[in-house]
């Protein structure tokens, strides 16, 4: 009963979007996904600066989030003493208690100075021949908002990975390092082998949080509706274009327009969710 | 025990009843003097109470139409086509009146820079970029001011300040009007955006070389530097509560007759300031409705005296002329 209740839940919340977003599909069509202008007087509307910010942001997230996410949840559940580790455990989760609007706050007050300040000369002068490092930084823009989210996404990673190690039966271990295995190779090929689909697993939870998280980012994105590359440059995501515009929308077509980006952003929260499981059924080892 | 609990419930429901409750929502803007206002008033009245939700102008309006409210209010006047679709007249009674402070963050730069409404343009297509450029010198020879890069800050949300601000920019120049044009939420040439006024107040106290606007009491209470803006008659003025106020001095009894969706920008006056506006409450004309009558009531006060709570909460008050005139207005409507 409730199972059905849910899938309703999220068919009628698609129906929904759909019939709030009608006249702005009438009148752009598919096209609306490539469209660059958003520019609420002429009554123009294009997602493409949104959906690339929501893109950007998310994926420079989970190439930083991931690969910490993964060394802590193995650092706590393998390498340190059980009581540490547990200490250690409580506080990542308490990361994800923070309400997302100190984390925006943090953003404006530390970490925007310290990017502008620190962290962008460095990659100027180190990576500063790639069109995504070039042009002025203010500090706020689509790699502050991607940290910010980096830092968030952390304890839903880490806390589900460190489940899945702790599936793995102590033997396995035990006969890795009986056949001779160093702790690393231990590691290796007992614990992160067979943990595959479940560690994508939490990395999809971190890509959904990611993907919809709204406050945050539009405290430190710069909220602009221009196309730029550089992710020195401010941007804007699907989910704070909604939360900045959606109070005060100037006409029908604006609402529309709008609406349909939220219905975008269902489609590619579902589809990305999609492509996960599909890696995961693909990768599951086979028994 | 039972009954003390049902005569309570009596007395509750009795209270209850005598107390008309009266609703409203809209601007954020005069919500500071507006439940400063409510509190004054019902010392004094114990028989109303108001409950203002501060939503947002386009809300306010959203509401009114809506009829889930009793009063809206807005900073930016109702469309034509808003007007049309309500199920009732809506006048349009000013209140209070505000100002949008253009506020910089330069260090080393003394405070109330110059800035003419062309260069204001020009920063803002993003042909000026530089704090040194000559037409900003020109303005200010004897200050010293560095290569830097501006950094415009606007606003992200829709909003009434953005509204005002852009129709100024509109009445000043032709290549903004057909370029960009005037609305609550806009395409920015150039800039970052900031979430409300206390966004970009933050913004811009955190990034050195910054321009960005908000409502002249966010720039006071935050210590902001402002910018002297050249006006109509080409003198440099301060947004203050005085020059906002001169701003509709130059109105005459014949413009308060009629429609009073009035833009103040760039009005008479050598003393005026130029980005200045009227925020309104949004009255619907009822006849035999008891919160109706209790908000004209409310107005009549607020009108005359209210009006002397305005300054200290960091508005302008209005012109004598136009709260006399409204005055007649609202006492010539029928209960």
């Amino acid at each position: 009963m409730l199972a059905i209740a849910i899938i309703m839940l999220i068919v009628s919340l698609a129906i929904l979007l759909f019939k709030l977003s009608l006249p702005a599909i009438s009148k752009f069509g598919i096209g609306f996904i490539w469209g660059q202008v958003w520019n609420p007087i002429s009554e123009e509307f294009g997602a493409l600066p949104f959906i690339l910010g929501t893109l950007t942001t998310s994926f420079v997230a989970l190439l930083i989030a991931t690969p910490l996410s993964i060394s802590v949840a193995l650092f706590i559940s393998e390498i340190c003493p059980k009581k540490i580790g547990h200490i250690i455990g409580i506080f990542v989760e308490m990361i994800a208690a923070v309400p997302s609007i100190v984390f925006g706050l943090w953003g404006i007050f530390s970490l925007a100075p310290w990017i502008q300040n620190s962290a962008t000369p460095f990659l100027k002068s180190t990576l500063g021949f790639l069109p995504l490092f070039q042009g002025p930084s203010y500090g706020i823009g689509v790699l502050a908002a991607s940290l910010i989210l980096a830092i968030m996404i952390i304890p839903t990673i880490s806390s589900f990975c460190r489940e899945v190690f702790r599936t793995i039966p102590l033997q396995t271990k035990e006969a890795a390092l009986a056949l001779g295995a160093t702790r690393f190779e231990m590691i290796k090929i007992t614990i992160l082998r067979p943990s595959f689909s479940g560690m994508i697993g939490g990395v999809v939870l971190g890509l959904g949080r990611a993907l919809g998280e709204t406050m945050a980012v539009a405290m430190v994105i710069g909220n602009s509706h221009r196309l730029a590359i550089s992710i020195l440059a401010p941007g804007s995501t699907m989910a704070s274009v909604i939360a900045n515009e959606y109070a005060e929308a100037s006409n029908a077509m604006h609402m529309a327009s709008l609406g349909y980006i939220a219905l975008l952003l269902l489609v590619v929260t579902l589809m990305v969710n999609g492509l996960a499981r599909f890696i995961i059924w693909k990768w599951s080892p086979k028994i | 025990m039972k009954n003390i609990i049902i005569l309570g419930l009596c007395l509750m429901s009795f209270s209850l009843g005598a107390i008309t409750k009266i609703n409203g929502a809209g601007a954020t803007f005069p919500y500071p003097i507006y439940s400063k206002w409510f509190s004054e008033y019902q010392k004094n009245k114990h028989d109303v109470e108001f409950n203002y939700q501060s939503i947002g102008s386009g809300g306010g309006i959203q509401q009114l139409l809506k009829q889930t409210v009793d009063f809206g209010a807005s900073d930016a006047p109702m469309s034509d086509e808003d007007l049309k679709s309500a199920a009732w007249p809506i006048l349009h009674i000013p209140t209070v009146m505000g100002a949008v402070a253009i506020v910089y963050n330069l260090e080393g730069a003394p405070n109330n820079l110059k800035l003419s409404s062309e260069v204001l343009v020009g920063i803002l297509m993003g042909k000026i970029v530089k704090w040194n450029d000559p037409a900003l010198k020109l303005l200010n020879p004897k200050v010293d001011l560095p290569d830097k890069d501006i950094l415009v800050v606007t606003r992200a949300d829709g909003s009434g300040t953005t509204s005002v601000f852009t129709d100024y920019l509109s009445s000043i120049s032709q290549d903004w009007k057909t370029k960009v044009g005037n609305g609550k939420s806009v395409s920015w040439p150039v800039g970052v955006g900031g979430k409300g006024n206390e966004g970009v107040t933050g913004l811009v106290q955190k990034s050195q070389g910054s321009i960005g606007y908000v409502e002249l009491a966010y720039a006071i209470t935050n210590k902001l530097k402002v910018f002297a803006l050249e006006n109509s008659q080409n003198e440099f003025v301060l947004p203050e509560i005085d020059s906002t106020s001169q701003s509709a001095a130059s109105l005459t009894t014949k413009d308060f007759s009629g429609d009073l969706r009035i833009s103040l920008v760039n009005a008479k006056g050598k003393k005026a300031y130029p980005i200045s506006a009227f925020t309104y409450i949004l009255l619907p004309v009822k006849q035999g409705n008891v919160q109706n009558k209790e908000i004209k009531n409310f107005l009549l006060w607020a009108l005359t005296k209210g009006q002397k709570f305005a300054p200290e909460l960091h508005y302008a008050i209005l012109p004598k002329k136009l709260s006399e005139s409204l005055i007649k207005k609202i006492t010539q409507l029928k209960d």
